[in-house]
């Protein structure tokens, strides 16, 4: 792996971008801006992990990445669920 | 090539960037959910289509990734919305701010 500057910028910027999500996370005044937050920081997660396969240069990253999505997915079904009620 | 494979990849982490900055800025439980949801599946397409322009032949993992991100992101969101709106949390209004 040889990072240029072009990896430094998009690695700076998704950085920042979890490191926002997680001040979200942190400072949330309620559960509802937790989950939402945590909902953000998955997507950026999958982002940064097929990111990483790029500057590792292994396709093997991307089978992780879509495993990531898939249960950040059902978490968040999972949790809308526990919040509506059994309503429906 | 090269070059526009990295301003796709500059541009997907620019939105992802902004998108988190929305879910940090923006005032209510709604406005935050539509903000990170929009903004964070442009750029991680984006950063998804740099990925294989620089690597043409990742092309079938990259298209279910980035399916499966376009297609459940949305439907994950939506029905978050949805739940916090059927348990009663209050929607922000100009008017009087603050939840």
């Amino acid at each position: 792996m040889n990072m240029g500057t072009v990896d430094l910028i998009v690695l700076a910027l998704l950085g920042a971008a979890s490191a926002l999500a997680l001040l979200r996370l942190w400072i949330g005044p309620r559960s509802p801006d937790r989950i939402v937050a945590t909902d953000t920081l998955a997507v950026i997660a999958t982002a940064m992990i097929v990111f990483l396969a790029l500057l590792f240069d292994s396709p093997l990253y991307l089978d992780v990445a879509l495993l990531y999505g898939v249960l950040a997915f059902v978490g968040v079904i999972a949790l809308a669920r526990a919040i509506e009620g059994n309503r429906t | 090539m090269t070059l526009i494979a990295d301003a796709f990849l500059i541009l997907g982490a620019l939105f992802c960037f902004l998108g988190a900055l929305g879910v940090v800025r923006m005032p209510d439980v709604y406005n935050r959910i539509q903000a990170g949801t929009k903004a964070v599946t442009l750029g991680s397409l984006a950063l998804l289509l740099g990925v294989g322009l620089h690597h043409p032949d990742w092309w079938p993992k990259l298209l279910a990734v980035g399916l499966f991100i376009l297609l459940t992101n949305p439907i994950g969101s939506s029905t978050l919305a949805r739940a916090f709106y059927n348990a009663g949390v209050p929607v922000w209004n100009k008017r009087r701010p603050g939840p």
